[in-house]
């Protein structure tokens, strides 16, 4: 069984709210200082699910790979030490500023480029745009099953059984391979890698594809290939101004906070 | 501009949901002079038909075989009325189908979709807004190729009036799926869905246990069975001590009550994405710093061990 996660760096998305700046002028997030990127939480977890069926299933290999700027190496690396076993970067100015549909044509094309491709795992959304499609993408463009939003997928039956978080309960779910699967939190936390697995995995190489490796045309990806475009990018209003209700004693702020909610009708 | 917008509709007991109501409601603030249409598929799709408001055309198929959503051969019935509509823009919920009938839809018909649209408006050409970056942003787009496709998240628009479809279009019944469905776990609710709730008072990973939820429960009892439902952040619903099913926030449930109590909650961009169109929110956090008070109309600063006792003691008074 050989599995392809997909695996994206973003801004840290625990990056606390005063923190967070935007150059509204070329609508760009503005990289917090001192905070360095990181492997976006659920691809943490889709390589977790992934190196299970690789430790369940002898002869499985993972392989990781990334669309991204150099610095991604740094999220390849954490998902080698993890367990697995290759990771490619897709690196290349052709492929920037893109949307989902482009990421999706990149990605999906260098998993054609692996050809023995059983299966590619990506998180449920990427934690920085939030959008939850390109794993969809890479299965249309593959032609491939998908299921989405799995708490569990295990190999069996007739190729993976996977349980999918709904919004009032679950779904179990039998996919033939290939197939792609995204990935959510109720799968639970990605391990931790030990210092020699870091060690390790840091003096491995990491292939580096171009878009030419990829035969791809520059106008399909990157800005040239978009067709979702961003007009603006803008931080929300929050509310007003809090008002704390006071007292001595806390049966004293209750007292003020239900008989405030009462005068407005509210309760 | 006018628009032909086809709306995926979703069923529950065969009536449309809240939010497929919603999305026609925002259709027909769109269409400026176009025409709505609704796909129903499932058991009663044609009857529900009827009660979609504000589509004049309704494509359908009351083959059983659509009630549980199997992408692909939901896929094939959509790209159907995708094309006998004409639709310039196609709206689908944000909900556990529609985040995969969106991308998918728009990768068959070689288009792109904004997910978890919170407003789309027509300025000039379509604009479609959503929160990125956990909620911490929010990012206007543009598509430039049609169908534009967006999914929509619930709460975003009025529901629709007036009357239902009168123009019936059949869809074939289900086709293949690749994918199979074993197994249906429902989650086990009690009382009001936090959805339908005028009051949620939801917990935070400040409970420290799963025990503090019990408290928070006595507290929606208090306000009211009939009124208030139990919502949870991620925190608490990862650490196991409340169900998924409740979870608020930009990965979880959106609400917007009249009220929202968040105990002991910090109120991050990513919860305060499901819960910041409550009409009223209130706080209770030891933190006074919390990210919480920033969007909350009233707050009480102090352990909720004892404010939230005496809240209860406080309603119970009458
Ligand atoms: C991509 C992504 C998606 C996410 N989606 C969601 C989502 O849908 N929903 C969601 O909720 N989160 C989501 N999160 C997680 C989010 O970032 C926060 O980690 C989470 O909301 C924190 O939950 P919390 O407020 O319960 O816990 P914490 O942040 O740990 O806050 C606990 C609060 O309790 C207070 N407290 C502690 N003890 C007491 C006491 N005795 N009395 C009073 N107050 C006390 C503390 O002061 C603190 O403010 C997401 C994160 C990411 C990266
Ligand atoms: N640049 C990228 N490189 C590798 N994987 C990606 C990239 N962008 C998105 N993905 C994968 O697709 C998932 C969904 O991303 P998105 O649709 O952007 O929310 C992510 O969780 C990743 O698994």
């Amino acid at each position: 069984m050989h599995i392809v996660v997909c695996a994206k760096q973003i801004p840290d998305p625990e990056t606390p709210p005063s923190a967070f700046k935007i150059d509204a002028a070329n609508n760009k997030v503005i990289p917090a200082q001192g905070i360095a990127p990181v492997l976006s939480q659920f691809d943490g977890i889709a390589a977790e699910a992934a190196l299970r069926i690789k430790e369940a299933n002898a002869g499985s290999k993972v392989t990781v790979i990334s669309m991204g700027a150099e610095s991604a190496q740094a999220a390849i690396k954490q998902v080698l030490a993890m367990g697995a076993d290759e990771g490619v970067l897709l690196n290349d100015p052709a492929f920037e500023d893109g949307d989902s549909h482009t990421t999706a044509t990149v990605l999906a094309a260098a998993i054609k480029k692996l050809g023995d491709v059983d299966a590619v795992f990506c998180g449920r959304q990427a934690a920085d745009w939030d959008m939850g499609q390109v794993g969809l993408l890479i299965a249309e463009d593959l032609g491939w099953p998908a299921a989405i939003i799995a708490k569990g997928v295990t190999t069996g039956g007739a190729g993976l059984q996977v349980t999918r978080v709904l919004e009032n309960g679950f779904e179990s779910l039998e996919a033939p391979l290939p197939a792609v699967v995204t990935v959510s939190n109720e799968f639970g936390e990605p391990r931790y890698p030990k210092l020699p697995q870091i060690m390790a995995a840091a003096k491995k190489t990491v292939t580096n594809w171009k878009i030419a490796d990829l035969g791809l045309d520059a106008g399909a990806v990157g800005k040239a290939g978009s067709r979702l475009k961003l007009e603006r990018l803008f931080i929300p209003e929050k509310g007003g101004k809090v008002e704390l209700m006071e007292g001595d004693t806390p049966q004293a702020q209750a007292a003020a906070l239900v008989a405030r909610l009462k005068a407005e009708k509210i309760l | 501009m006018a628009h032909n917008i086809l709306v995926v509709g979703e069923l529950a007991g065969g009536e449309p949901t809240s939010t497929t109501l919603e999305m026609l409601g925002g259709a027909q603030g769109l269409a400026a002079g176009g025409s709505v249409s609704v796909a129903l598929l499932g058991t009663g799709a044609t009857a529900a038909a009827a009660k979609a408001s504000g589509a004049s055309k309704a494509f359908v198929s009351d083959d059983a075989g659509y009630d549980a959503v199997k992408a692909e051969q939901w896929l094939a019935a959509l790209e159907l009325a995708v094309d006998q509509s004409g639709a310039d823009l196609v709206l689908i919920a944000q909900s556990s189908a529609g985040r995969e009938l969106g991308p998918r839809l728009a990768a068959r018909k070689k288009t792109a979709v904004a997910m978890d649209c919170a407003k789309i408006e027509d300025s000039g050409g379509l604009k479609f807004t959503r929160p990125a970056y956990g909620g911490n942003a929010m990012a206007t787009y543009s598509i430039s190729t049609t169908p534009a496709v967006a999914t929509v998240r619930a709460k975003s628009f009025e529901e629709a009036t007036g009357a239902g479809a009168g123009d019936i279009v059949q869809l074939p019944a289900a086709g293949a799926s690749r994918t199979n469905i074993t197994g249906m776990e429902q989650a086990v609710s009690t009382g009001l869905k936090i959805t339908d709730a005028k009051v949620v008072v939801s917990g935070g990973r400040g409970l420290g246990a799963p025990e503090g939820f019990k408290i928070v429960e006595d507290l929606a009892a208090a306000i009211g069975t009939d009124k208030a439902a139990v919502g949870a952040s991620r925190a608490a619903v990862d650490l196991g001590w409340y169900p998924p099913s409740q979870q608020v926030g930009l990965t979880g449930k959106v609400v917007n009550p009249d009220l929202y109590i968040a105990v002991a909650i910090s109120g991050a961009s990513q919860h305060m994405a499901g819960c910041s169109g409550s009409k009223t929110i209130v706080a209770i956090n030891r933190d006074k710093d919390a990210n919480i008070f920033g969007f909350a109309k009233y707050g009480i600063v102090g352990d909720w061990k004892v404010i939230v006792p005496a809240l209860i003691d406080e309603l119970k008074k009458g």
